[in-house]
């Protein structure tokens, strides 16, 4: 009976894959076999090594110390007093670094070391994820090298800066549209072509099982210290609603994780909707994608009916990617997540907005969940979490020719 | 028995495999080449569908994907020019490529359509075993069709002999932990190969991966029914030679009926 019951509930959750990697229909691990005993290492050892007291241990003394953790929960009057409501915000913006990012990358190395590989590899689309490798493996001294899309190294300069200054190699993906997608391509390759010695350190809840399901449990400490953060705060640990932007979607999947069971709590997904869904320029996955795999997973994904991935456009380089995480694709077909999108336009005036309301200048892709506020009609008591996933510095040059 | 299988009963030894991407180097190619293939000697040809993410390939072959795709190659396409040339050809036809563009197409319209334009093979690389077992073992059967799957020096030989009972055909032995097109120690290799020849697999082996010259594919066929050349043929098609020319110097030069090293 009581093992009936556990089989029922495992059945039910929508937030964890079942064994072959599976979220409902979307999942699994569509590598080619040259990829399979690493993959299948991670798919054996990844809940083990990381439900080990030793590895907890060193994982929450590094996130506390080194990169900052907990991240306060922000009370923001200005912005509560202008959508008569109240909104937190939960600042992973002020993780060592300037996003959540960082989060993974920690638990993601501390797992490499214990799997005896000394080389690291990342792919990057805003270059956040690959700042917050190149940095944990500078921490430990370990070789990183990270892919970034030629046209992403363009646009996000500093952060290109920042992760040579810090030891790591920066490989330009000079094929396809030359962002996010193509250097995810070519760190896959790279592995395939280094097996032994090298674990690579996907940014995002997508790529092969168990990926999606390792990265959301190591960003689900958002979602972890906001019930905390909440119920010290209005002694209730669930908030009315959690926003999030969602490229591939890890801070989205942070901070929904531990609501995705509490009904009550509304979760609302913000995707970049570029120039406009209809405009052929977009980034909205949910709106325009259909089933397909990518990376290695079975998602959604935007494509042509021959089944070629198209290019996806978004001001912000860190959404700017065709497909979104398994979990995403399968809350937004359960219905439990309501995916929205907003603009490039309606992404920088928000970040402007932001910055001078609160005083905090937002990445672009945070801003894109500040954008769908004015589209939402909050209670007076309702308690809104935006995830505040990163800060703006490495969008100034944008921002600037705006201001 | 399909064409591939009966080849593997009429030759057992030495079998030249070549692969070319569909629609390359011009939309139009496809037939040409695969009847120049025919012509100069090669035992089997190994088609590759283009896709514009082929995570498993170097960059010739991913290179050879976009001049394809942005010719305008397609599976509707590719399947009437392989009917076109099917009666023509006496080889067997390989399809290769990459499993989202088949899923769009419809898997079960796609077995369909290959097996109608004369093919007799499939390698679809980032089809997971347990999906095929499970899903589309009896469709590829009941059209006719092999099933390859590739196994790797890394590949565990519990799992060689999974790919070996659920492969027809043939086994595509990848001869190094690599993407295709690179170069391969071929020193390295030979334990790997003697370990692929001990197991008494039930299926033909064929070699690929880093086969360019004529001392690796004399030397992959001593451990194997034969081998697979992919890269070194699509950078001769990418040369100005007349395909039929460049084909048939090609084949000479790796079989070793020309004494120029090549």
């Amino acid at each position: 009976m009581y093992k009936k019951l556990i089989m029922k509930n495992n059945k039910n959750n929508l937030s964890r894959p079942d064994k072959h990697g599976y979220y409902g229909e979307f999942g699994g691990a569509y590598i080619p076999e040259m990829l399979f005993p690493n993959v299948e290492e991670l798919q054996k050892k990844y809940k083990k090594i990381t439900g080990e007291n030793s590895f907890k241990k060193e994982l929450s003394l590094l996130l506390k110390d080194f990169a900052g953790r907990p991240t306060p929960l922000f009370h923001a009057e200005r912005l509560s007093k202008e959508f008569n409501t109240n909104i937190y915000l939960k600042r992973e913006d002020l993780c060592h670094t300037g996003a959540h990012k960082i989060n993974n990358t920690i638990g993601q190395v501390l797992l490499a070391e214990r799997l005896g590989k000394k080389r690291i590899i990342a792919e990057t689309g805003a270059g956040q994820h690959g700042v917050a490798t190149a940095t944990v493996c500078a921490l430990r001294g370990l070789e990183c090298i990270v892919f970034m899309g030629a046209k992403d190294i363009e646009r996000q300069a500093p952060n290109v800066a920042r992760m040579k200054m810090l030891g790591a190699t920066v490989i330009p993906a000079l094929s396809g549209s030359q962002t996010l997608k193509d250097a995810t391509n070519e760190a896959i390759r790279d592995w395939i072509n280094h097996p032994h010695n090298t674990h690579y350190i996907i940014g995002s809840v997508v790529g092969p099982h168990p990926y999606p399901d390792m990265v959301a449990r190591f960003q689900s400490i958002i979602s972890k210290e906001i019930r905390q953060q909440l119920l010290k705060e209005t002694g209730d640990r669930c908030p009315s609603h959690v926003i999030a932007c969602v490229g591939g979607g890890s801070n989205a999947a942070g901070a929904f994780y531990h609501f995705i069971e509490e009904k009550k709590v509304k979760l609302i997904a913000v995707e970049a909707a570029g120039m406009g869904l209809t405009s052929g320029k977009t980034a909205a996955t949910t709106q325009l994608g259909t089933t397909g795999i990518l990376h290695g997973s079975k998602s959604l994904l935007m494509q042509t009916a021959d089944g070629q991935v198209t290019e996806p456009h978004s001001i912000s380089a860190g959404l700017d990617y065709p497909g979104i995480g398994p979990l995403h694709a399968n809350l937004f077909k359960q219905g439990r997540v309501l995916f929205k999108n907003a603009t490039d336009e309606e992404a920088l005036q928000a970040a402007f907005h932001l910055a001078k309301t609160e005083g905090i200048i937002p990445a672009l892709e945070t801003a894109h969940a500040f954008a769908v506020l004015k589209d939402i009609s909050f209670k007076k008591n309702d308690r809104v979490v935006i995830c505040l996933s990163g800060r703006g510095d490495k969008d100034l040059a944008t921002y600037m020719t705006y201001l | 028995m399909n064409q591939l299988e009966k080849q593997f009963k009429i030759k057992k030894e030495n079998l030249l495999n070549i692969y070319c991407t569909a629609g390359y180097p011009q939309l139009d190619s496809t037939a040409e080449v695969m009847l120049a293939l025919e012509q100069h000697g090669a035992d089997m040809v190994e088609i590759g569908m283009p896709y514009a993410d082929p995570i498993a390939d170097g960059p010739v072959i991913q290179e050879s994907n976009m001049v394809a795709l942005d010719n305008g190659m397609n599976l509707p396409l590719l399947f009437k020019q392989l009917e076109s040339v099917k009666d023509r050809m006496t080889i067997p036809v390989i399809l290769m490529g990459y499993l989202n563009p088949v899923l769009q197409y419809g898997i079960e319209q796609f077995c369909a359509d290959a097996s109608h334009a004369g093919v007799s093979g499939i390698i679809l690389p980032d089809l997971p075993m347990y999906q095929f077992e499970k899903h589309y073992k009896q469709l590829f059967k009941k059209n006719g069709l092999s099933f390859i799957f590739l196994i790797t020096p890394e590949t565990s030989e519990h799992r060689i002999r999974m790919a070996d009972k659920l492969s027809t055909g043939f086994l595509y032995a990848v001869s190094a932990s690599a993407t295709t097109g690179n170069a391969v120690d071929i020193t390295s290799q030979k334990r790997y190969f003697e370990k692929l020849k001990k197991l008494q697999l039930q299926n033909p082996v064929m070699i690929g991966f880093g086969i360019n010259n004529q001392e690796r594919f004399h030397n992959a066929c001593r451990y194997a029914a034969g081998a697979i050349i992919g890269s070194a043929y699509i950078k001769m098609l990418g040369t100005q030679v007349p395909v039929g020319d460049g084909t048939k110097a090609f084949i000479s030069c790796i079989k070793g009926e020309l004494p120029l090293a090549c």
